[in-house]
C-alpha cells in the first residue's frame, strides 16, 4: 500500500471525552509526505494540530473517546501493533518528536549529553560511550559546541535548549520527526538559526519533517507541502510552491491575507468571527459561517477535490 | 471596503508638543552576593534618549533581555532609574510622591503582553473595569458605568451588558485581549504603553487588534509606545522605530527610512531573519548573526554587537563605545560605520 510514500495517514480520527461531549480534535485526516520532505501543518490554536501530531505518534491522554484510521509509515501499518510493538519499533526509530516549549520538555536534574544519548542506549542498544559519541556528533549538526555535553539545562540559553531538543530527536535516526512548534517561544534571530539548521538536517540527513505551527511567515522557511486545518479537519494541502502564491479554500485565502509582511505594503485583512467549539460539530463546511464565499450548497458536507495537483476541501471547486 | 490605508504616512512631528521627555536613562540592578554586598550590576538600560509627542506612535523592537521591558516599566514608574529621568508633560516623575503617582498613572494605560495572565481570574468584567475608577477617586455608580459602557463599545465589545458579568475564562483571547486594553484606556490617558499586545494571538485575531489599537491612537490623538520584537507588524502601527539591542538604542528613525535604508547591522540582520509567507524562503539559507545577545552584567567593551557582527572594524569597535551619528535627517545610528 502506496509503498513509495514514507508516510500515509487514512481516515485519522481522535476524539476526547469531556463532560460536555466528546471533542471531535482530530476528524477524519488523509494525507500523505514523501521522504526527505517537510510538511507543514497550518492552524489557529484549537484547530487540532497538536492533537494530529499526538494521534501520528500515539501519544494519547487518558480520555480517549475515540481513536481509529490508518497510518502507514515506511509501508508498515502502525496502527495494526498493539502499544508494546509501537514503543519498541516506531516511536524514536522511526519517528521522533520534538514537543512544544522543547525548551521545558528537558529533565532539569540530568546533564543533557546524557538526555540525548539515552534514547540511542534504549531504542539502538548501544553502550554508554558509545551513545555519548554519537550525542556528541548530533550535538555538531544542531552547532552547539560538544563542551554543552556535561552541561545542565540551566545553563543553556533557551535556543540551545531548542537545538537540544532536535538533537535528542536525530539521535536515533528517524526517517520522521514531527516539530510542535519549534520556534514559538524564541527570538528572532534564534529562529532564523534554528530554521537554518532544520534546512541543512533535511538536506544532509534526508531527514522527513512534519511541522507543526500556527505561524505562517516561518512555515514558509522549511515546508515543501502545506496542509491547514481548520476545526479538526484538513482543507487544503499542497505543494507550498503553489499554496503560497494563491492558496485554494476561502480560509487559506483569508488566513494569508492575515499575516502582516515586511517587504510588502499590502494592508493585512481579518477573519470576522471564531472557529466553532470541536464539540458537536456541525455536518455542513466548518468554515460556512465566517466563509464570504458561501452559497446554498455550503450546507452539505464538501467534497475533497483534486485541482492544479492540490487537495481542497470546498464547494466551490467541485 | 472602505478601510483607510494602514501604513502610516510620515508626518511632520516638529510642531507636536513633547509628552514625554527622556534623557540618558540608566535603570541598573544591583547583584548581590548571598544577600550582602554589591557583586556587580545588571545594566538593563543604559543611556537611552528620546522624545516622544502628542499623539505619536512610536515602536521599540528588540529581543528578549535587551532591556525593553525594563526601559518600559520605568516609564511606567514602576522601577526607579538609577540615572538620568523621565518628564512627562514636563514633570520629572523620579519626584513624584503618592498624589503626584496617582496623577501619573491615570495619564499613563498598560496593555500586557498575555492577556489571560494580566486579567484577575477571581473578577467580573465589570469589576475589573470599575476598580481603577474607584481608585481614581470617581464616586458616582452612574459616571463609572457609564464611562465603562463608552469604553466597551469604543473596544468594540457588544452586547456590552453581556460581557460585563462574564468572568475572563469565558472570553476568547482576542476579547481578552479587548478587555486589557478597555482597562487600559478607561482612565482616558495620554500615553499607552503596549509589552507586544498581539504577540500571544492568533493570526487572524492579531490584526483585528493592531486595527483597534490604531483606531484608538487616533481617534484620542493617543500617544504610543509600541513594543515588540516583530518588524513586520511595525509599520502598520507607528511612525518611528527605535531598535534596542543589549541596553541601548542602536538605531532610532521614521518607519519609512528604517525599513527601506536600515543602517546598523544588528537592524539589517533582525530585518533579514523577519520572514514574510513566499515558498522560495525554503530554497536557501538566512544569514543569522552567530552567537547570542551578551550578558548584560558584563557587556562587552566598545560596541556591544561588535562579537557578533561581521562588519566589526578591528581595533576600533572592540574598544570604543559608538557615539550616535546622524547620516541622514532624523536618522540616528550608535555605529561606528557611520562616523
Amino acid at each position: 500500500m502506496a509503498a513509495e510514500k514514507l508516510l500515509n495517514i487514512e481516515k485519522l480520527v481522535l476524539h476526547f471525552s469531556t463532560t460536555h461531549g466528546p471533542v471531535q480534535a482530530v476528524d477524519g485526516v488523509d494525507f500523505s509526505l514523501d521522504f526527505h520532505k517537510a510538511v507543514v501543518i497550518l492552524g489557529e490554536s484549537g484547530c487540532g494540530k497538536t492533537s494530529l501530531a499526538k494521534a501520528i505518534l500515539r501519544l494519547l491522554p487518558r480520555n480517549v473517546a475515540q481513536y481509529s484510521g490508518k497510518v502507514w509509515l515506511n509501508g508498515t501499518d502502525v496502527m495494526a501493533l498493539n502499544d508494546e510493538e509501537y514503543r519498541q519499533n516506531v516511536r524514536w526509530v522511526g519517528m521522533s518528536m520534538v514537543p512544544q516549549a522543547a525548551m521545558n520538555a528537558l529533565n532539569p536534574v540530568i546533564r543533557v549529553g546524557d538526555q540525548v544519548a539515552e534514547p540511542a542506549m534504549i531504542h539502538l542498544g548501544m553502550k554508554k560511550e558509545e551513545a555519548l559519541n554519537l550525542a556528541k556528533q548530533m550535538f555538531q549538526h544542531v552547532g552547539v559546541s560538544e563542551d554543552f555535553l556535561v552541561r545542565y539545562p540551566f545553563e543553556l540559553s533557551g535556543g540551545m535548549r531548542q537545538r537540544v531538543a532536535i538533537a535528542m530527536a536525530l539521535v536515533t535516526s528517524p526517517n520522521l520527526i514531527v516539530l510542535d512548534e519549534p520556534t514559538s517561544a524564541l527570538d528572532l534571530l534564534t529562529q532564523a538559526n534554528i530554521f537554518n539548521v532544520l534546512k541543512r538536517i533535511k538536506k544532509e540527513l534526508g531527514t522527513s519533517f512534519i511541522l507543526i505551527t500556527h505561524d505562517i511567515a516561518t512555515s514558509s522557511e522549511l515546508a515543501d507541502e502545506v496542509a491547514i486545518m481548520y476545526a479538526g479537519q484538513i482543507v487544503e494541502e499542497g505543494p507550498a510552491k503553489k499554496f503560497f502564491p494563491a492558496p485554494l479554500h476561502p480560509y487559506a485565502h483569508m488566513l494569508m491575507a492575515s499575516v502582516p509582511r515586511l517587504r510588502a505594503d499590502q494592508d493585512p485583512e481579518f477573519i470576522t468571527g471564531q472557529p466553532p467549539s470541536l464539540i458537536n460539530l456541525p455536518t455542513n463546511c466548518r468554515f460556512a459561517p465566517r466563509c464570504p464565499k458561501r452559497f446554498a450548497k455550503c450546507d452539505q458536507e464538501p467534497p475533497v477535490v483534486e485541482k492544479d495537483g492540490r487537495k481542497v476541501k470546498c464547494w466551490l471547486y467541485a | 471596503m472602505a478601510e483607510t490605508k494602514v501604513v502610516k504616512e510620515e508626518k511632520k512631528v516638529d510642531e507636536r508638543k513633547v509628552l514625554l521627555g527622556i534623557q540618558d536613562l540608566r535603570v541598573w540592578f544591583e547583584l548581590r552576593r548571598f544577600g550582602f554586598g554589591v557583586a556587580g550590576h545588571v545594566r538593563a538600560v543604559d543611556g537611552v534618549s528620546f522624545e516622544l509627542h502628542q499623539g505619536e506612535a512610536i515602536a521599540v523592537v528588540g529581543e528578549s533581555g535587551c532591556g525593553k521591558s525594563s526601559l518600559m516599566k520605568t516609564i511606567l514608574g514602576l522601577y526607579r532609574p538609577t540615572e538620568g529621568d523621565v518628564e512627562f508633560d514636563g514633570q520629572k516623575i523620579s519626584g513624584l510622591e503618592r498624589k503626584g503617582l496617582s496623577w501619573y498613572r491615570s495619564q499613563v494605560g498598560y496593555i500586557q503582553q498575555d492577556p489571560y495572565g494580566a486579567l484577575p481570574p477571581f473578577m467580573s468584567l465589570q469589576r475589573i473595569l470599575e476598580e481603577p475608577l474607584v481608585i481614581g477617586g470617581m464616586r458616582n455608580r452612574e459616571e463609572r458605568l457609564s464611562r465603562i459602557h463608552k469604553v466597551m463599545g469604543e473596544v468594540k465589545m457588544h452586547p456590552v451588558e453581556d460581557f460585563l458579568a462574564k468572568f475572563p475564562h469565558m472570553l476568547s483571547g482576542g476579547q481578552q485581549q479587548r478587555a486589557v486594553i478597555a482597562r487600559a484606556m478607561i482612565r482616558e490617558p495620554k500615553l499607552i504603553v503596549a509589552d507586544e499586545p498581539v504577540s500571544m494571538l492568533d493570526a487572524s485575531v492579531r490584526v483585528e487588534i493592531l486595527k483597534l489599537l490604531r483606531g484608538l491612537q487616533e481617534t484620542h490623538n493617543l500617544s504610543f509606545i509600541y513594543i515588540t520584537h516583530d518588524l513586520s507588524t511595525v509599520k502598520y502601527f507607528s511612525e518611528r522605530i527605535m531598535v534596542m539591542y543589549a541596553g541601548k538604542l542602536v538605531e532610532k528613525g521614521p518607519i519609512g527610512k528604517i525599513l527601506k535604508n536600515p543602517l546598523h547591522p544588528y537592524t539589517v540582520a533582525l530585518m533579514a531573519a523577519t520572514s514574510d509567507p513566499d515558498a522560495r524562503n525554503a530554497d536557501g539559507y538566512k544569514e543569522v548573526p552567530p552567537g547570542e545577545p551578551p550578558s548584560l552584567v558584563n557587556p562587552p567593551a566598545g560596541c556591544r554587537f561588535h562579537p557578533r557582527c561581521a562588519r566589526a572594524i578591528q581595533g576600533l569597535c572592540d574598544q570604543q563605545d559608538p557615539p550616535e551619528y546622524e547620516p541622514e535627517m532624523g536618522h540616528q545610528v550608535q555605529c561606528w560605520l557611520y562616523q
